[in-house]
This record gives C-alpha cells, sequence and structure tokens, in this order.
C-alpha cells in the first residue's frame, strides 16, 4: 500500500452529516434501529474477537462516541497522507508513517462497521483541502514538523480514548476504547523517540 | 496546598468547586488543553469539535461552518465560568444529547481549562 495514493473513501465525501434529530428522536430512531440487540454484532466487529461479543449493553450514546472517534481516524489518516504527500518524509520515516496510517484505516473500518452494525450513520470523511487548512499543512516545513503534528495528534487521540471510557454504556466498548489508546500511544511513543523527545518523567501520564 | 484545601473545603461544604478558585491556572490549562482537548479542538479551526478562539461569552452552538447537534444547538447556553464548568464536569448531564462525552474530573484543572480558553477569547 503506498501513501501517496489517494485515501480509500469508502464512504461519501462531504461535511459532516451526524445525527440532526431531536434527542428523544434520536433515542426513538436507535430503539426501532434494535441498537441493544445489534451490539453484539458491533462489539465483534470492533474487538476482532467473537468472545467479545458475549453481553453487549450498547447504546445511542455509544454510537454518539464512535461516530466521534470515527471523526478523529478520519482526520489522522489524512494527516499521514498530507505529511506523505509533501514530500518531507524520507525511508524509514515514511515507511513507519505507511503503517501508522493503514493502523488508523482499520480503526476506521471497524468503527464505520460497528456504527452501521449498531442502526448509526457514520460521520462522513471531509475534503483532504478542510483536514489541511485545519490543520495548518501549509505550514509543515520539514520532516520534524510532521512528525511533530502527528505526535500531537495520536497523543491527542491516546487521550481521547482513554477519556471517553467512562462514559461508554457498554463495558465491552470501554475495553476496545482503552484498545484503540494503546495502538494511538505506542504511535506517539514511536514519533516521540523519532523526534528524540524526552519521555514522561511521571507515571500516569496519559489520559489525565 | 491552600488551593488544594480550599477546593475540598468548598467541596465538603457544598458550594461549587470553581467559587473556591477565583482564578485558574492558564499555563496549566493551555497544557491540559493540548494534551487533552487537541485530538478534537483547535483555537483557530473546526474540527472533531468547534474552534474555541472567542468561546468565552459566546452562545453555545453558534460558531459558523460547525455542524453541531440540535441538542446543543438549541440548548440556550452561554458560555462563561459556571456552563463550562459543568460542561466540562460532564456535558452528556449538561445538555443530553450533544455530542461530547470527555469529562474533565478534576475541579482544578477545569477552572485552568477555564482560564486558558478565557485567554481566547480577545
Amino acid at each position: 500500500m503506498s501513501i501517496i495514493e489517494s485515501p480509500d473513501r469508502t464512504i461519501a465525501q462531504g461535511n459532516y452529516a451526524g445525527p440532526a434529530a431531536t434527542p428523544l428522536g434520536r433515542r426513538q430512531m436507535f430503539r426501532a434501529a434494535g441498537v441493544t440487540t445489534l451490539g453484539a454484532a458491533a462489539i465483534s466487529i470492533l474487538g476482532g474477537c467473537k468472545s467479545m461479543a458475549a453481553t453487549p449493553s450498547a447504546s445511542e450514546n455509544d454510537v454518539q462516541i464512535l461516530n466521534v472517534a470515527l471523526g478523529l481516524e478520519h482526520e489522522a489518516i489524512n494527516a499521514y497522507q498530507l505529511g506523505a504527500q509533501s514530500g518531507l518524509l524520507q525511508k524509514p520515516v515514511l515507511e513507519v508513517a505507511v503503517l501508522f496510517q493503514s493502523q488508523h484505516k482499520q480503526h476506521r473500518d471497524a468503527l464505520i462497521g460497528a456504527i452501521k452494525q449498531m442502526g448509526g450513520t457514520p460521520v462522513a470523511e471531509k475534503p483532504m483541502a478542510e483536514y489541511a487548512k485545519a490543520l495548518n499543512a501549509g505550514t509543515l516545513k520539514d520532516q520534524a514538523d510532521v512528525l511533530m503534528l502527528a505526535a500531537k495528534l495520536e497523543k491527542g487521540a491516546a487521550n481521547a480514548y482513554l477519556g471517553v471510557i467512562p462514559s461508554f454504556d457498554s463495558r465491552d466498548l470501554a475495553q476496545i476504547s482503552g484498545r484503540l489508546a494503546a495502538d494511538e500511544t505506542m504511535h506517539w511513543t514511536v514519533l516521540a523517540s523519532a523526534l528524540k523527545q524526552a519521555l514522561p518523567q511521571k507515571a500516569l501520564s496519559f489520559g489525565a | 496546598m491552600m488551593t488544594r484545601l480550599m477546593a475540598t473545603l468548598a467541596l465538603l461544604a457544598g458550594a461549587t468547586p470553581i467559587a473556591a478558585r477565583a482564578e485558574g491556572d492558564a499555563v496549566h490549562g493551555r497544557q491540559i488543553y493540548e494534551s487533552r482537548c487537541i485530538a478534537c479542538h483547535s483555537p483557530d479551526a473546526n474540527r472533531v469539535g468547534p474552534m474555541h478562539r472567542g468561546v468565552f461569552g459566546r452562545k453555545a452552538g453558534t460558531v459558523a461552518g460547525y455542524a453541531y447537534s440540535n441538542a446543543l444547538k438549541s440548548a440556550g447556553v452561554v458560555w462563561n465560568d459556571q456552563t463550562l464548568d459543568r460542561w466540562l464536569t460532564n456535558p452528556q448531564a449538561f445538555i443530553p444529547g450533544q455530542k461530547m462525552n470527555f469529562k474533565v474530573a478534576s475541579p482544578e484543572d477545569r477552572a485552568d481549562v477555564i482560564a486558558y480558553l478565557k485567554m481566547l477569547t480577545p
């Protein structure tokens, strides 16, 4: 897989297309769609393990959290794409960036599958130009700039996945959020090492 | 130390923690923002969440170009010390049906983030 290729846009491009109904209306919609009963399949998709589908209690609230996570993954995929297309990344850093982007794509695909299984509508990916503008991609001047942007986003994502764990109604989805956070933490650690950044001196530096 | 004691006393007295800590530490608030909020938010760009510059005193759900939930658009909330503290404490409890599910548990951290957000408002 080449990171130079256009991102695999498996869902329609465009602006955010999140739920627009009233809270009560959305609750009714999700109830009608059988969110709870479909939760098991969704968790199985996300966890990649059928044993995770034992006793789900997924809800409309959980779909909302997964959709925010999906928004983060769309942005991460596009950030790596922008970095690669900038021509600023050299081997072997470029190869690592390709790997991390592919893992974000796996997160994205799993989240889309889970949200659909739970009766929700996956948030749409935006055009890359919007990500470029929002992330100030025009200011990236060298490889270190790209890596610092990636590290900032990865650390933020790790903290976000950790931070929403208590908000999940489903404990299975909460665990999966922890697994996603672990991936992002691994990415941040590698990027911070490449940048020769100091390691955190205190324990429990993530998620707080 | 004194600040923590005051916050504890305020909690015991049933007062809101923010009231016991009149001014947060904006420098620490920025550090928290750039560690925990940055995944979704930036001061000057709508990303997964809306941009934050000018948030203080702004009516919730009104940043141009950001697709808010109907819940937030119709909340009728204006962002100030008290509403931001309630929001960061538990956004879903404050405005049910909105999209953010990230909480800031520590009253001191909330005060510091709010102090930083205040700095983003000219």
